[in-house]
């Protein structure tokens, strides 16, 4: 089953790689107010279904994908696999 | 009389690049350095631990991340809770707090650059075991190297730090946007401390500015590796 994971740094956390990309795009021209830069972690999970898919993706974020103390995160379980 | 040499682990990661500096160090200070491979979960019978310098296991992911499960570092947490003395520089600090051995996060430094640099501390306690040859209020000169040292509590975490006595370096300066200058911390009780700033560099006055002050951090490490070793003896 393919899940997809985003961890964003949380809201209030210093994000020095956003600010530099928002800086950046204000360069270009663009009419930006904010960016935040996070990361997209794609997984193939082997589980029975998505409820069991979902808690083993869990624990994959509690364990190691994320740093609860400076990143939420989000699971998208793909539909249909 | 000579004093016995108590020896002290510097655990080698996969990437680590400052743990023969910190055997250097430790050695010229009166210790015997035991340089431990990450995947080697037998600690041998220490008196002090060192994670070092580096970028372990390429800080993929966060810095620290991964190192965190590496066999050794099951025996590292085994070592501390039974009060053993561990001592994380930089990215060793980085692992520290990945592995929830001291409290926090850092994160990449506020300019995105990487900045090495001699940088001016202040002791901010005296009283901790790492600390014993420093005054409260003593500056040390002492370098820093890191992409990645800025340092997180969020406001309630950092009321408990201080509150407790655990913020017990702090910069004169802030380099890289650490909350309140933090450059290193000790858990509560006291026996694992960590720091961006590399001691090991600051112990030969051939090397670098000159300052020796690191010394004062590792040398404190050294008298409890001894203490713990031989206070039985």
């Amino acid at each position: 089953m393919k899940a997809t994971v985003l961890v964003r740094p949380k809201p209030g956390i210093l994000d020095p790689q956003g600010k530099a990309v928002e800086d950046s795009l204000k360069h270009l021209g663009f009419r930006v107010d904010g960016a935040r830069v996070g990361r997209v972690v794609d997984l193939e999970v082997e589980a029975a279904d998505p409820e069991q898919a979902r808690a083993e993706v869990e624990r994959m974020c509690a364990e190691l994908l994320a740093n609860p103390l400076i990143e939420s995160y989000e699971i998208e379980l793909a539909e249909g696999t | 009389m000579t004093e016995a040499r108590p020896r002290v682990a510097v655990v080698v990661f996969p990437g680590s690049n400052d743990d023969r500096d910190a055997a250097l160090a430790l050695e010229a200070l009166g210790a015997e350095p035991v340089l431990h491979w990450h995947a080697n979960s037998e600690l041998p019978d220490v008196g002090a631990v060192v994670l070092p310098g580096g970028f372990s296991y390429g800080d993929y992911l966060r810095a620290g991340a991964i190192a965190r499960f590496s066999p050794a570092m099951q025996a590292v947490a085994n070592f501390a809770a039974d009060g053993g003395y561990v001592l994380g520089i930089c990215n060793g600090f980085q692992v520290l707090c990945e592995a929830g051995l001291l409290p926090g996060a850092l994160r990449p430094n506020e300019s995105l650059s990487f900045i090495c640099d001699d940088v001016p501390l202040r002791v901010e306690r005296a009283g901790v075991a790492f600390l014993t040859r420093c005054e409260a209020g003593q500056r040390l000169s002492i370098p820093i190297k890191h992409g990645e040292g800025c340092y997180f509590a969020d406001d309630e975490l950092l009321a408990e730090l201080d509150e407790a006595g655990q913020t017990v370096l702090r910069y004169e300066e802030n380099p890289n946007g650490s909350v309140d200058s933090i450059a290193g911390v000790v858990n509560a009780s006291g026996n694992v401390m960590g720091l961006m700033p590399h001691p090991e560099h600051a112990v030969d006055p051939l090397i670098g500015s000159g300052s020796t002050d690191g010394a004062l951090i590792l040398e404190a490490l050294v008298d409890r590796a001894r203490e713990r070793l031989f206070a039985a003896a």
